[in-house]
């Protein structure tokens, strides 16, 4: 079955990286002929991408709550399982926002990667069908394969072009994220022998025994809490960022922490109502939990990308206590916030690559005074902090705002706390860009260090244009997840409210 | 009486024969090679047969061709093959390229055939000797190195031993009810409350005598050393042909004479599956030389595939099949890397030997780390696919106690996949490989692609296996 457009944009958008991947496996040549080649294929395979990705933002039908541009081949027919592929409001800008960053980050990669060029391309390439896969995928196994594909070549990018720890460290998110990604295997595998099917439309409209739903609830939270990452599992977030090359940290920030947050919405909330309220308090809890002691972890970081990195989880938590509000204000908060701290936190992570490409440290005590010889690096940076803190008229404000008023509907020691986030953020945010940027120009190596070459300069221009459209008018973005994000909350209402009356109708079934 | 079910087993045994004496009558230079190539063409034919062939069964009860035997015989034909293309360089590079070595395999195969295809006890113990009295001499064939004949006098004296309970097992069972029929026995065993406990006894022995051939923990000492000592292509064979024929004989003893008993039977299969697992994900960690590993990893595998035959139910069974499909190429894939280590004209077998293989050697790199991704579980590989199928018989079964082991043992064994690929891709180069030969090439290029795009033909594969136990359960 073909979507309504003639041909199948998203297995397009899903498989052309692999397509530019099989090219530039066949390169031939000496290093540096491949290496040009491979960067250069990288390049234009992502921006054809990106490209067509820009029919998604043109004929996404905004007010419908349905899944579009469908489509289906048969695989296992005989278990209702097939290649469905299709996006809805809430994947839609996803799919974007992978398709944006990609070449983004080949961009930045351009120079800071100087080994194995040809591979670390191939894994970008093969890191991006993965990402957009998930992203579009309407079977529950084939979701499975892509979320878990993604940790193939991120293991590589981390463990080959990181830095000293590596190690450790892509070896710890691998097991982290494996071992909660087969325990939701298993919750799969339930819910297939329970419906029959793996057609997540279908799946949507099954009614689980709530007995079940607990158990499937906690499958999914220790897959998707290991992703998000929620406190306590996040440790090996900051290592990961660390260690990782700053376009595989972007990556990591930018789309990867998404994918966890974005199966609490798929999956849990919607196909586990009941268990989704239940669960609330305790998501509550470790979402405040997650926004304030991130945040004074944050505080004490002596190293940038560590300093990022738990912001990041502080900036999740906020994106949970949103989604578990199951109301509207609080849902699209939290699609807002991790759109927009897909994007700032991309972007701060490329600001940390800047100058660890010239300096080789990310040493906060290293720098100081980079104003002065960094004008534009200093301005960019400063954009990104505020917007990471959540100032009005940039992207971060709004997710914020949105998340912070939908809990206030549902408890007010949620929202308060939630809040403090903001307060921490701009504790940590701003220690950290004074220690950076201003003060006195006094180290030696510091003095001749260059501002952004036109490469960069690309790199950065994209995100903030971004950061400041999402701030002024955050309309064009929640137009597209008005209708889904509306038809789930009632969907959600409906759920528990049959459940009341289908226990009221019980009980007095058992009273008579 | 239907004698043509067995048509495949006789040509390829007639073919067999054939090609001793005509290695016998050439010159030895060429002899080895000529005769591999026939036992290939043999293999291709009588898998063609196989297909071809009326399902039936004949022989008075001993035998039958159903879409099991079928499954399970075209699995089996397929890994020999990669085993006797993996040994055609590999042998000449050791010194020991004779004729007998493929001959050797071909009565192996003849021998698992049977055992795929026995309905009574005498024909599946004759069966069980049969493909493995070859592999104890295909073990120590490597009759000058200390290690190849150590590993085939241990494998034989254990496989002995397993062979003596096998048999010990049978004769209590024919002792206390009569028959050695899988259909008499299936009637005798119906309908009573309790069996005979002797039948019982006789069960448990047969059990532990087909976990020695499966290497199940905890009767899997001699895998280590057996899987170390041999000549890799060897221990290839053993990783994957005779395993799928044990399989096969357990699959169909445990649920078609047995079926009845399946009380009795099931604890012991969620044993010996969750000690096989855990086993083999703990002790494969202080591994340093990459066979042991990969003995260690092939126990775990067995704990997988035993947790299809725990749940004694057909969606085990399709399970079970589905997972030993993806298995075997995978596990070949890996034998034919493991071959392909080799400095200066010696074979290395340490894992830390693997350190640079992603830069000296990108595709053969690229080729291990989709085995060691798809032995770890991960999708997209066939190693996942395989997974999904026997923790979904699991999960229908209720046996959720087996299924969390399972993954969580998943996990930990994760660990050292990625620390064989650690040393291919993160560590500094070391010296070079020697150019890999051909036929390495071909099989770990083969096993890779089988193993990357096993999803796409996943459909036929798993309608065969579906076939296979629906008519296992009839």
């Amino acid at each position: 079955m073909m979507s309504e457009l003639g041909f199948p944009l998203l297995s397009l958008l899903t498989f052309l990286p692999l397509a530019g991947g099989l090219v530039i496996i066949l390169l031939r040549g000496d290093e540096a002929q491949v290496a040009s080649a491979a960067r250069w294929t990288a390049l234009w395979t992502s921006l054809i991408v990106f490209a067509l990705s820009l029919i998604l933002w043109v004929k996404f039908d905004q007010t419908s709550s349905g899944f579009q541009f469908v489509e289906y081949i048969p695989w296992l027919t005989q278990y209702d399982t097939g290649y469905r592929m299709g996006v809805d409001g809430i994947s839609v800008l996803f799919v974007l926002l992978s398709t944006a960053l990609t070449p983004i980050c080949v961009l930045a990669s351009w120079e800071a990667i100087k080994t194995r060029v040809r591979e670390y391309m191939l894994a970008f390439l093969v890191l991006e069908t993965m990402m957009v896969g998930m992203f579009c995928a309407l079977d529950f196994i084939v979701f499975y394969m892509f979320f878990e594909g993604v940790l193939l070549p991120m293991f590589l990018i981390i463990g080959i072009w990181g830095g000293p720890r590596r190690v450790y460290a892509t070896i710890k998110f691998f097991l982290f994220t494996l071992l909660g990604s087969v325990l939701m295997l298993l919750a799969l595998l339930a819910v297939w022998h329970y419906a029959g099917t793996t057609d997540i439309t279908k799946l949507l409209r099954t009614n689980f025994p709530v007995a079940m739903q607990t158990w499937l609830f906690l499958a999914f939270l220790a897959s998707f809490a290991v992703k998000v990452p929620m406190w306590p599992v996040h440790t090996w977030l900051p290592d990961a960022h660390v260690e990782a090359p700053t376009a595989g940290s972007v990556i990591l920030a930018g789309v990867l922490l998404k994918m966890g947050a974005y199966g609490f919405l798929r999956f849990s909330i919607p196909m586990l109502p009941e268990a989704s309220q239940a669960f609330a308090p305790f998501m509550f809890a470790l979402g405040v939990i997650a926004v304030i002691y991130t945040s004074y972890v944050a505080l004490a970081q002596e190293d940038m990308k560590k300093l990022i990195a738990y912001s990041s989880v502080a900036h999740m938590g906020v994106v949970m206590i949103g989604m578990f509000t199951f109301n509207v204000q609080g849902t699209e908060g939290a699609l807002f916030q991790m759109l927009s701290h897909g994007v700032v936190s991309g972007a701060l992570f490329l600001c940390v690559g800047v100058v660890y490409d010239r300096i080789h440290s990310r040493d906060i005590a290293r720098y100081g005074g980079l104003a002065e010889r960094m004008p534009a690096y200093a301005t960019l940076f400063m954009l990104f902090t505020l917007a990471s803190v959540g100032l009005p008229g940039t992207s971060g404000f709004v997710g914020e705002f949105l998340v912070i008023v939908g809990a206030m509907q549902v408890n007010f020691w949620v929202s308060i706390l939630g809040a403090l986030g903001m307060i921490l953020g701009a504790a940590y945010m701003l220690y950290l860009y004074r220690r950076v940027i201003f003060g006195k120009l006094t180290k030696p190596d510091l003095k001749s260090i260059l501002d952004l070459s036109p490469r960069e300069l690309a790199t950065f221009v994209p995100l903030a244009v971004l950061t400041l459209w999402m701030g002024v008018y955050p309309a064009s973005f929640t137009h597209f997840f008005d209708a889904s994000v509306n038809a789930m909350v009632s969907n959600h209402t409906a759920a528990l409210a049959n459940h009341s009356t289908y226990a009221q109708a019980t009980e007095i079934g058992t009273l008579h | 009486m239907n004698w043509e079910i067995a048509l495949p087993e006789l040509v390829l045994t007639c073919c067999g024969m054939a090609v001793l004496i005509i290695g016998v009558l050439m010159k030895k230079q060429s002899s080895a090679m000529i005769c591999s190539m026939l036992v290939l063409g043999a293999f291709l034919v009588t898998a063609i047969l196989v297909l071809a062939a009326a399902q039936n069964s004949g022989y008075n009860g001993l035998f039958t061709l159903d879409p099991l035997a079928v499954f399970v015989k075209i699995l089996i034909l397929a890994a020999a093959s990669l085993v006797v293309i993996l040994s055609l360089e590999y042998n000449e590079h050791r010194g020991f390229a004779r004729f007998e070595f493929p001959v050797l395999i071909l009565l192996s195969v003849v021998g698992m055939m049977v055992m795929a295809s026995a309905t009574n006890m005498m024909t599946t113990y004759l069966g069980v000797e049969l493909s493995s009295l070859p592999i104890y001499v295909l073990a120590a064939f490597a009759r000058d190195d200390v290690r190849s004949s150590e590993a085939g006098l241990k494998y034989f004296v254990l496989g002995a031993l397993a062979s003596g309970l096998l048999l010990y097992g049978m004769s209590l069972v024919y002792g206390f009810s009569g028959s050695l029929d899988f259909g008499s026995l299936r009637t005798a065993f119906t309908g009573e409350a309790s069996a005979p406990i002797g039948s019982v006894v006789g069960v448990v022995f047969i059990v532990a005598g087909l976990a020695f051939k499966v290497s199940a923990a905890p009767f899997h000492m001699w895998t280590p050393d057996v899987y170390e000592g041999a000549p890799t292509p060897v221990t290839s064979l053993m990783a994957t042909a005779p395993k799928v024929a044990a399989l096969a004989v357990f699959l169909r003893i445990l649920t078609s004479p047995f079926g009845h008993l399946m009380l009795q039977w099931q604890q012991l299969i969620v044993l010996l599956s969750i000690v096989s697992m855990v086993w083999g994900a703990l002790a494969a960690i202080g591994q340093w030389n990459i066979k042991r590993l990969m003995a260690y990893s092939s126990i775990g595998h067995m704990g997988y595939a035993l947790i299809g035959l725990a749940t004694g139910t057909e969606a085990g069974v399709r399970g079970v099949l589905v997972y030993l499909a993806s298995y075997i190429f995978t596990a070949a894939g890996t034998f034919a890397c493991i071959v392909a280590m080799r400095r200066k004209g010696r074979a290395v077998e340490k894992i830390s030997d693997l350190k640079g293989l992603g830069r000296n050697d990108p595709m053969l790199a690229l080729m291990l780390a989709f085995f060691m991704f798809s032995m770890a579980g991960v999708p997209p590989f066939s190693g996942f696919i395989g997974k999904v199928y026997i923790f979904l018989a699991a999960v229908q079964s209720g046996m959720w106690a087996l299924a969390v082991i399972g993954v969580v043992t998943s996990v930990v064994s994760a660990f050292y996949y990625l620390w064989v690929l650690k040393q291919v891709y993160f560590d500094p180069a070391e010296g070079e490989f020697d150019p890999r030969p051909p036929s390495v090439s071909f099989v770990a290029g083969l096993g890779g692609l089988i193993t990357l795009a096993f999803f796409l033909f996943a459909a036929p594969v798993v309608n065969a296996a579906d076939a296979a136990a629906k008519a296992l359960f009839g």
